[in-house]
C-alpha cells in the first residue's frame, strides 16, 4: 500500500485528536480540513487560525560563498537581504523556469535558510548539491527533519501569538524574522505566510512542535482560533493570488509569463536561466498568467481548457468558488493578445463553454 | 448516525424517496461529509431521461468536484432550484432541503435498493461507520 510510505509531521496526532480528515499530500499524511474549509477560511479571514506546515523543506547554504550560490541559483537579488529578512524568490533553471519557487531567509552572513514546497524538496535538494558542486566553499544541508513549522494566520494571529513569546513581534515587519523563543522553545519567528493576511510562521525543533501547536489553541480561543487544513489554505492562497507550484508555475513557466518580473533582478549578475530571461524580456511575454471570473454558470479547475474565438489557447491552472468573494474564479495563462482585464474568454467544463472575462490580480486584498 | 427509513438507498450514496409515481433523489448524510462544503450544483433540465447508475449531475465542493449518479431510471419532472443560490443545503439538509431532482419513474424502479437497515449495515462493511 502507498500509505505505508507516507511521512507524518510531528503534529500529526494532534490532528487525530482533532478529528482532521488526513490526506496524502507531497509525500505526507496531512490534514485537508478539520471542521470544514469554508469555516477555517473565514476563521483566517476575520480572526486567526492555525496551520501544520511542517511538511515544508527547510535547506540550509552555508560557507564562504554561501551569497554568491544563492546568488546563482535563484533570479530574485539575495544581495539585498540583511541579517533577519526573508525575500520570495525563484529557484531557476538554464531555461529561466522555476525548479522551485522559495523564502530564502538570511540568518547570517555565511547561512541562508531557504524554505521550499514539500513535494518539491527532494528534487531542489539534489539540484541545489549538482549545481554546488562547481563552487569551492558552499554547503547545502537538508535540515528538513529539524523544523516542524507552524504558521499563524489572521488578523488576530498577532495577538494571539505574542501571548506566548517575549519576542516584540509587532517590531517585525513584513518579511523580517527573529530568532527568538516561543512557549518557552527556540523558534524562528517570520512575519511571512501563505493566505493574504498578516501573520506568522514559527520553525521550532519537531519535539517542541505539539505543545505549542497546543498552547496556541488554548490562547487563541477568546479570539476564536481554529486549526486549518491544506483545503483552506489553498482557498486562501488562492484568493490572494499567491501561485501554486505544480498548479500555477513549474518548470515550462517563467516569472515573467507568471506576473513574477518584481522577483527576477536581471542586473544582479550571472545567474541561472538569467540569459533565457533576458532575451525573454526583449522580445516580450507570449503569454500570462491571468486571473478570470466565471460569468456563466460553473466553477473552473485546473487543467480545464481556456479557449478565444472557439479555438484553446490556454489552460486553467487554478480555480474555485472563492469563499470570501462568493464567485467563481480562476487563473491560467493566456496568449497576451487575451490578457487584458475585462477580454472575454470561455473555459470547457464538462464538455460545455462557459463565459469568464479576465479580472485584475489578486482577487482579495487585506484591509491595512 | 441513523438513516430515515421512509426511503431507499444506493451503493453510491444517493437516497430515493418514493410517492406515487415519483422519486425524490438527493445524496446521503455520508456522501455530503465526504464531499465537504458544497459550492455549486449542476443539475440535468426537466425532460431529461436518465437511466439508473448513469450520471445524473455534478456536486463541487471547494476541493473538488464528483458525480452523482442516478439511483433509478427515469424522467427528470423537477429540480431543487434552491440549490442554485443556497448550494449549502446539501451539507445542512442532505435528507430534506437539499434533495437534488425529482423523476417520474415505473413501478419497482427502486427495487434492488437498500433500505435504512440495509445501508447502514453497508457502510459499516465500507469502513465508514
Amino acid at each position: 500500500m502507498v500509505e505505508t510510505h507516507l511521512k507524518r509531521t510531528p503534529l500529526y496526532e494532534c490532528h487525530v485528536e482533532a478529528n482532521a480528515r488526513i490526506v496524502p499530500f507531497a509525500g505526507f499524511e496531512m490534514p485537508v480540513q478539520y471542521t470544514g474549509v469554508l469555516e477555517e477560511h473565514r476563521a483566517v479571514r476575520t480572526a486567526v487560525g492555525l496551520f501544520d506546515v511542517s511538511h515544508m523543506g527547510e535547506i540550509e547554504v552555508t560557507g564562504r560563498r554561501a551569497l554568491d550560490f544563492v546568488q546563482y541559483v535563484t533570479c530574485n537579488d539575495a544581495s539585498k537581504l540583511t541579517l533577519g529578512r526573508a525575500q520570495y524568490s525563484g529557484l531557476m533553471t538554464p531555461r529561466g523556469t522555476f525548479v522551485d519557487d522559495l523564502l530564502v531567509h538570511k540568518m547570517a552572513d555565511e547561512r541562508y535558510f531557504l524554505v521550499v514546497n514539500a513535494a518539491n524538496k527532494d528534487k531542489d535538494y539534489a539540484y541545489l548539491c549538482a549545481q554546488a558542486a562547481g563552487f569551492d566553499g558552499v554547503e547545502v544541508t537538508d535540515r528538513s527533519d529539524e523544523y516542524a513549522q507552524i504558521a499563524v494566520q489572521g488578523p488576530k494571529a498577532l495577538a494571539t501569538l505574542q501571548k506566548l513569546t517575549a519576542t516584540g513581534l509587532a517590531e517585525i515587519k513584513y518579511y523580517r524574522f527573529v530568532e527568538g523563543a516561543v512557549d518557552g522553545a527556540p523558534a524562528i519567528i517570520a512575519r511571512t505566510g501563505y493566505t493574504g493576511e498578516d501573520g506568522f510562521e514559527v520553525y521550532v525543533a519537531p519535539a517542541d512542535a505539539p505543545r505549542l501547536w497546543r498552547a496556541l489553541l488554548a490562547t487563541g480561543r477568546e479570539s476564536g482560533i481554529v486549526p486549518a487544513g491544506l483545503g483552506a489554505r489553498d482557498t486562501l492562497r488562492f484568493e490572494a493570488c499567491m501561485p501554486l507550484y505544480g498548479n500555477d508555475i513549474d518548470d515550462t513557466t517563467t516569472p515573467f509569463e507568471a506576473g513574477l518580473g518584481w522577483i527576477v533582478k536581471l542586473d544582479k549578475g550571472g545567474f541561472l536561466g538569467r540569459e533565457a530571461l533576458v532575451r525573454q524580456q526583449g522580445d516580450g511575454v507570449r503569454r500570462s498568467l491571468v486571473g478570470f471570473e466565471m460569468t456563466g454558470r460553473g466553477i473552473a479547475r485546473h487543467g480545464y481548457p481556456i479557449l478565444a474565438g472557439g479555438r484553446a489557447v490556454g489552460q486553467v491552472t487554478s480555480g474555485t468558488h472563492a469563499p470570501t468573494l462568493g464567485r467563481a474564479l480562476g487563473m491560467g495563462y493566456v496568449p497576451v493578445e487575451n490578457a487584458a482585464a475585462g477580454s472575454p474568454f470561455e473555459v470547457e467544463i464538462r464538455e460545455q463553454r462557459i463565459a469568464a472575462r479576465v479580472v485584475e490580480m489578486p482577487f482579495y486584498r487585506r484591509a491595512r | 448516525m441513523a438513516q430515515p427509513n421512509d426511503r431507499m438507498y444506493s451503493r453510491t450514496h444517493e437516497w430515493v424517496l418514493l410517492a406515487g409515481g415519483e422519486a425524490t433523489v438527493g445524496i446521503t448524510q455520508y456522501a455530503q461529509e465526504q464531499l465537504g462544503d458544497v459550492v455549486f450544483v449542476e443539475l440535468p433540465a426537466p425532460g431529461k431521461k436518465v437511466e439508473k447508475g448513469a450520471a445524473l449531475g455534478n456536486i463541487e465542493s471547494v476541493k473538488a468536484v464528483s458525480e452523482v449518479f442516478a439511483p433509478v431510471s427515469g424522467e427528470v419532472t423537477a429540480t431543487n432550484g434552491d440549490l442554485e443560490s443556497r448550494p449549502e443545503l446539501v451539507n445542512q439538509e442532505p435528507y430534506g432541503g437539499g434533495w437534488l431532482v425529482r423523476l417520474s419513474v415505473a413501478p419497482g424502479a427502486a427495487d434492488g435498493l437498500m433500505d435504512a437497515a440495509a445501508y447502514e449495515k453497508f457502510l459499516a462493511e465500507e469502513g465508514a461507520h
